[in-house]
């Protein structure tokens, strides 16, 4: 079942949500100005990191597997290394810094406008398609193109066809190829099957995903490999192994995001009008955490936050663990359903739905759960509960008379 | 020249194996001057000259040129609380192409939080943005033949580069130094920033005077008393720098004695003429926000206003931090009227404004 006004689905009363609205408003203000230092330091001890293992995985390689004892473990040591790199630059930094988290530091070289990702999909359409259209329409059916990524049937309410069958399929090219698939996602697949896509702009869009891609494709398939010489082979392989783990990895962290259940969708009626404070509203009940130690929300790039990434997208993720607290201490007070659970089982159920849908609805149940219902205490009290209205007549009716 | 294009060829090669970043985000690492992606610099020293003004001894990474004109300023960034603050500052070194440093000589400013921590908070070896320098405070080549120098408090540093060039100049080809009378207030003898190297160049070049005035026991310099101090002041060119009252005293003596011409004048914010733009409506593509805003205010303004989160630098125009692209529309550089409407331009956000619609990129 889709959402068509959330408000009535949480049972919420509009003072209760703007309510809601004015302290989530207050959470933000409080990290907003405790940002400093630490902060600072955070990030730009994460990319030094980031660049560390970069230059140790390219060298393992470039240089381990010229011996011929060494080989096979410098491939392992080296694709390792290289994979925990584009995990972290993609994730961590990549992501974050392009929503804007380190905009506030004033730092060009750590900012939204001008930073460039290590992987396929240039900044700039990145920041429209997911920046903007994905967090401003989170799981709104028809507007989001993230349910399902123009292939993939993830919601009950899109259409079921035949095609739909091959989706175990489409789901495990998606995952080794998830770099390419990213690339291609501003193209927006979905527009340009209905013929609604500007011919000029996709082109524009092709030749811009093109030169990067390009040059992605040159540094781990082409130069790196040229530089080991005999070796050549073995760079590729190593090369192409971290970008599948990367591609899997991060696959399986943005599956985790709105597939598990009770990550719900939305129809077009609900952003209507829509305040701020509904804005929030849908965030939270659109997306879904995991669990996990600090070292799985470092390499997941705080996603496994991802409630809280969607009510503040531009904070900085290294508060996310903070913020979470007050987010659950919210949802308690307001009943509002917090979807989380541990990393295998928030997968497990994404993975479900993409073999439930698969099928038509028709042989298949829905795994959503219930609406959430008011607990007693916040129930409307009934006239019985209230404490007694004034029965006196007071002093108004005498000077109206 | 060959030297350079071979060097940049081998930074270009270079990016194809760090793409999408650049050979020197990764070499900065192991010396972080290394890198021109933004210009940077490492506080070699901080020497007192007052209680309350010091000296930066700043070693500039790559990309620095040390061809700055005496008198002209240079940007710096230091991050305080985790955010770049940037100020501009007058080098008061002489230039020296085959030079290693650069010195600035700051004055911590009551409330000015950034001066004094330039002052007291920064150890060296922190290491600072720099933005390369800019203005037209400028000593001229060749150098007049008669210089009058008029100079309040902190506004002694893009002097003392003029100063101390001609001073050099002096000692290389053994010639004297043109004919330079100065004018230095300054509150207290003890505030008087420089005041024993003056001393010196005034023993040394006999064609150097200096008048020393501190104005807590004297009073503020009357211009009237020009006449005594340095009578033949119509017959030089003046350079003037401190507070903006004093300059305005200054500018308006000499246009009354007809001599605008004349005089060169330093001050330490950005003055924004020209038409203005015509206002309109700035869209700011990435962050969906938009803003409606009249002619006179800045792109960078308007980001701000709507919520972005704009970069920003020096906010008078030399240190580009704040460029962005232009994606569509037009804006005017508020400083001479200059237009930019070119499809994906990079345009400075804190000197233009709007002319009808425009879109950036952020």
């Amino acid at each position: 079942m889709a959402i068509s006004d959330v408000q009535e689905y949480t049972h919420l009363t509009d003072e209760e949500v703007e309510q809601l609205g004015r302290e989530l408003d207050a959470v933000r203000a409080e990290i907003e100005e405790s940002r400093g230092d630490s902060d600072a330091a955070y990030i730009n001890r994460l990319i030094r990191i980031q660049r560390y293992l970069a230059v140790a995985g390219r060298i393992t390689l470039l240089v381990g597997t010229q011996g011929r004892r060494t080989r096979v473990p410098a491939a392992v040591a080296g694709a390792t290394l290289l994979g925990l790199h584009k995990i972290l630059e993609n994730m961590e930094i990549g992501h974050n810094v392009m929503h804007g988290q380190w905009d506030w530091m004033n730092d060009p070289e750590i900012h939204s406008s001008n930073w460039e990702w290590d992987t396929a999909q240039p900044a700039e359409q990145w920041k429209h398609s997911h920046n903007y259209v994905h967090h401003q329409f989170t799981n709104v059916l028809g507007y989001d193109n993230d349910i399902g990524y123009g292939v993939l049937r993830m919601a009950r309410e899109q259409k079921w066809s035949p095609a739909n069958l091959g989706q175990p399929v489409y789901n495990a090219l998606l995952a080794t190829l998830f770099q390419w698939g990213v690339a291609l996602h501003d193209l927006d697949i979905e527009r340009i099957r209905k013929g609604e896509k500007d011919p000029k702009e996709m082109k524009r869009q092709l030749r811009q995903i093109l030169r990067k891609g390009r040059n992605q494709v040159l540094k781990d398939y082409v130069v790196y490999p040229a530089l080991a010489g005999k070796q050549w082979r073995t760079v590729l392989v190593a090369n192409a192994t971290s970008n599948l783990m990367r591609n899997l990895w991060s696959y399986m962290i943005i599956f985790c995001g709105h597939f598990p259940d009770g990550a719900m969708h939305f129809t077009e009626e609900e952003i209507e009008d829509e305040t701020r404070a509904e804005w929030y509203l849908r965030q939270m009940l659109g997306s879904a955490n995991f669990t996990g130690g600090p070292l799985l929300h470092v390499m997941s790039g705080n996603l496994g936050f991802q409630i809280e990434h969607h009510l503040f997208p531009d904070l900085p993720s290294n508060r996310y663990a903070e913020i979470s607290v007050r987010v659950r201490e919210l949802c308690e007070k307001y009943d509002l359903p917090y979807t989380t659970g541990p990393l295998h089982r928030q997968y497990g159920q994404a993975l479900r739905t993409i073999m439930k849908l698969s099928l038509p609805n028709k042989m298949t149940s829905s795994d959503q759960p219930e609406p959430p219902t008011p607990s007693r205490d916040r129930k409307r009290k009934t006239d019985a509960e209230r404490p007694p209205r004034r029965k006196e007549l007071g002093g108004w009716m005498r000077s109206a008379s | 020249m060959a030297a350079t294009i071979s060097w940049e060829r081998f930074r270009g090669a270079g990016a194809k194996l760090t793409t999408p970043l650049h050979p020197d985000d990764y070499l900065r690492l192991i010396n972080p001057l290394w890198s021109q992606r933004e210009l940077r610099g490492r506080i070699e020293e901080v020497r007192p000259e007052t209680d309350d003004a010091a000296t930066l001894v700043i070693r500039p990474g790559w990309g620095w040129r040390y061809d700055h004109k005496p008198g002209q300023y240079v940007g710096i960034g230091v991050q305080v609380d985790g955010r770049f603050q940037w100020r501009s500052y007058s080098v008061s070194s002489p230039p020296r192409r085959d030079g290693r440093t650069i010195t600035i000589t700051v004055r911590a400013m009551p409330e000015g939080k950034l001066s004094s921590h330039l002052v007291n908070g920064l150890a060296p070896g922190t290491i600072v943005r720099l933005a390369l320098p800019e203005g037209d405070f400028v000593l001229p080549e060749p150098p007049p033949a008669k210089m009058l120098f008029l100079v309040g408090g902190s506004g002694v540093t893009p002097v003392m580069a003029m100063l101390r060039t001609l001073d050099r100049r002096a000692r290389a080809d053994s010639t004297a130094m043109p004919d330079v009378v100065m004018h230095y207030s300054s509150p207290t003898p003890e505030r008087m920033i420089f005041r024993d190297e003056l001393d010196r160049l005034e023993r040394e070049h006999e064609h150097l005077t200096v008048h020393r005035l501190h104005t807590d026991t004297e009073g503020m310099l009357d211009l009237a008393d020009l006449d005594h101090i340095c009578p033949d002041w119509r017959e030089r060119e003046t350079y003037a720098c401190g507070p903006a009252p004093m300059l305005d005293g200054i500018t308006e003596h000499f246009e009354q004695a007809g001599l605008g011409e004349h005089l060169h004048l330093e001050r330490f914010s950005l003055e924004l003429g020209g038409d203005g733009g015509e206002g309109g409506t700035i869209t700011f593509r990435t962050s969906g926000k938009s803003v409606e805003v009249d002619g006179a205010t800045t792109v960078l303004e308007a980001g701000e206003e709507a919520g972005v989160g704009m970069p920003y630098g020096c906010r008078m125009g030399i240190c580009h931090t704040c460029t962005l692209t232009l994606v569509s529309g037009t804006v005017r550089d508020l400083r001479n009227g200059e237009e930019f409407n070119q499809p994906n331009e990079q345009v400075q956000t804190c000197v233009t404004a709007a002319v009808g619609e425009c879109t950036l990129d952020i």
